[in-house]
C-alpha cells in the first residue's frame, strides 16, 4: 500500500492540486511537478540553504519537508519576488551590492534574508552574519550579501 | 539522497496517533522531520510508514503548571520557544540557549517533542531538559506516564520512550529561587551541533551541570556538580573532565573535547555565579 496522496498547495498565489508519493520532497515538487526552477537544491540534507522557502510565511527547507506536509499550506518562492524586467527590493539591493556571483545560493540567500527581515530587527552585522549562518555560499565570502541585507533592513526601517 | 518509498498517514488526535502507530511494526512519527527527513533522504532511516502529528492541535503551546513551572506541548516549534516571554521570564537559561539551536529555517519547524525524541547527545535541548529536572509526559495504549529526562536519554539517539509512545509534552518544574545560570557552547559554525556546551546554574544549592556534546548522551554531571560545592570552578572542572567520556569524529578528538567541556565548564558556572551574586 505505498499509494499516492492528494495535495492542495498554493504557490506564489497560484493554486496546484497533484497527487504524490509521500516520499516526494518539496523541493521537488516545486521544481519538478511545477517547472519553478528558482528553487535550488545543493546538499539535500539541509545544510546548505540553497532550497529555502515560504511556508505559511515561514522559510522552512524545502529539502527536509515533505511535499505531502505542504498540503493546505502557502508557499512562496524566490520567483515570488520579483523578475527580471521587475526586481523586488531585496533583489535589487543584492544586485547593487554585487550579493551574488554564481547565483547557486542566492534563492535561499533571498528567502532566508525575507525571513529574518520580518522576525529580527538585524540591529548589528553579527546578527546579520548569525542569520545567514545557515546559508553556505562559495562565492561571495558573505560580506557584500551582509551589505545588501543591511541595505535591505535600513530601507524596511524607513517605512 | 532521496527517500525510499513508505506509506504516510496523518492525524488529528494522540489517540488516532497511537493506534496508528500500533497497527504497523516498525512505524515512526514525524514532526517537523528537521533531523528525521536527512535521515530519510540518505537512506539511513527504513521505515513502512509515518505518522504525520503536525495536525493534532492538543500538542501546541506552553502553559503555566499549579506548581509555577511550565507545560511545553511536543509540537511546540523551536523559534516559539526562541520568542516566548514566557520561558525569557522564566527561564532565561532556555531563552539563551534557543540562540544556539540550529538556524531559523530549521527552528521554524523543528519541535521540542522532536528533539527530545531524537535524543542526540549534542543537541541543546535534551541537555537542558536533564539540568532543569524536566518531566517527559509521554502516552501509548497503556497510559500516560511522565518519565525524568535523566531516565529518557539512553544511548546516541536512543530513549526509554516505547515503539507506541509519543512525547505529548516537557514539563519544566520552576527554577530553584534565586539562580544564576550559565550556558557555553563552542561550535564549528553558529547553529551547528555542539562540538561540545555546558550549561549550568548555581545557588544556596550548589550547582547543577549539564554538558552535551561530550557523552553518548546529554549528561548530568553529578561529579562536577559534588566537586563544585560551595563555589570551586576549578575542581568542578576538573571533575567533570573525569566523568565524561567523548568520543572522536571529524569535528574533534575524544581529548580535544574532553579538554573543552573543563573549559566551557568553569565559564559557564563564572557566569551563573556571578548572576547569583546579584
Amino acid at each position: 500500500m505505498k499509494g499516492k496522496i492528494e495535495i492542495r498547495v498554493t504557490v506564489n498565489g497560484e493554486e496546484h492540486h497533484a497527487s504524490v508519493e509521500p516520499r516526494l520532497l518539496l523541493a521537488d515538487f516545486i521544481r519538478e511537478n511545477l517547472d519553478l526552477t528558482g528553487t535550488h537544491v545543493g546538499c539535500e540534507h539541509g545544510i546548505c540553504g540553497a532550497c529555502t522557502v515560504l511556508m505559511n510565511g515561514d522559510s522552512v527547507r524545502a529539502c527536509l519537508t515533505l511535499a505531502v506536509q505542504a498540503d493546505g499550506a502557502e508557499v512562496e518562492t524566490v520567483e515570488s519576488l520579483g523578475d527580471s524586467e521587475n526586481l523586488g527590493s531585496l533583489q535589487r539591493a543584492f544586485r547593487e551590492h554585487h550579493a551574488l556571483q554564481c547565483g547557486f545560493c542566492t534563492p535561499g540567500m533571498l528567502m532566508t534574508a525575507t525571513d529574518m527581515l520580518r522576525k529580527y530587527p538585524l540591529e548589528t552585522e553579527d546578527e546579520i552574519r548569525v542569520g545567514l549562518s545557515g546559508n553556505i555560499c562559495r562565492c561571495t565570502g558573505y560580506q557584500h550579501i551582509v551589505d545588501a541585507i543591511s541595505a535591505a533592513r535600513d530601507e524596511r526601517n524607513k517605512k | 539522497m532521496k527517500p525510499a518509498l513508505f506509506d504516510y498517514i496523518r492525524v488529528t488526535t494522540v489517540d488516532d496517533a497511537i493506534r496508528a502507530l500500533g497497527s504497523c511494526n516498525d512505524a515512526k512519527v514525524i514532526a517537523g522531520g528537521q533531523s528525521l527527513v536527512p535521515m530519510l533522504n540518505f537512506r539511513m532511516v527504513d521505515t513502512p510508514l509515518f505518522v504525520d502529528i503536525n495536525g493534532i492541535d492538543d500538542l501546541r503551546g506552553i502553559t503555566e503548571t499549579s506548581n509555577g513551572g511550565l507545560r511545553i506541548g511536543a509540537l511546540t516549534r523551536h523559534f516559539e520557544l526562541e520568542v516566548s516571554p514566557l520561558i525569557q521570564e522564566r527561564y532565561p537559561l532556555l531563552h539563551e540557549a534557543m540562540k544556539y539551536v540550529a538556524h531559523l529555517a530549521i527552528r521554524n519547524r523543528g519541535t521540542i517533542g522532536g528533539s527530545i525524541s531524537h535524543a542526540d547527545p549534542a543537541a541543546e535541548l535534551p541537555a537542558l531538559a536533564v539540568l532543569l529536572d524536566a518531566m517527559i509526559v509521554a502516552r501509548g495504549p497503556r497510559g500516560e506516564r511522565q518519565i525524568a529526562a535523566v531516565d529518557f536519554f539512553e544511548a546516541p539517539l536512543t530513549t526509554s520512550l516505547e515503539a507506541d509512545e509519543i512525547v505529548t509534552a516537557v514539563e519544566l518544574p520552576p527554577l530553584p529561587e534565586n539562580s544564576g545560570w550559565g550556558f557555553e557552547e563552542f561550535a564549528q559554525r553558529h547553529g551547528d551541533f555542539a562540538v561540545v556546551g555546558v550549561a549550568a546554574l548555581v545557588g544556596k544549592y550548589g550547582a547543577r551541570i549539564s554538558v552535551f556534546g561530550a557523552h553518548n548522551t546529554p549528561l548530568r554531571a553529578r561529579e562536577a556538580e559534588k566537586a563544585f560545592g560551595s563555589g570551586d570552578t576549578n575542581a568542578a572542572a576538573e571533575a567533570l573532565q573525569s566523568e565524561v567520556d567523548p568520543s572522536d569524529d571529524l569535528h574533534g578528538s575524544a581529548d580535544y573535547r574532553r579538554h573543552l567541556a573543563g573549559v566551557l565548564c568553569k565559564r559557564a558556572l563564572n557566569n551563573a555565579m556571578s548572576g547569583y551574586a546579584l
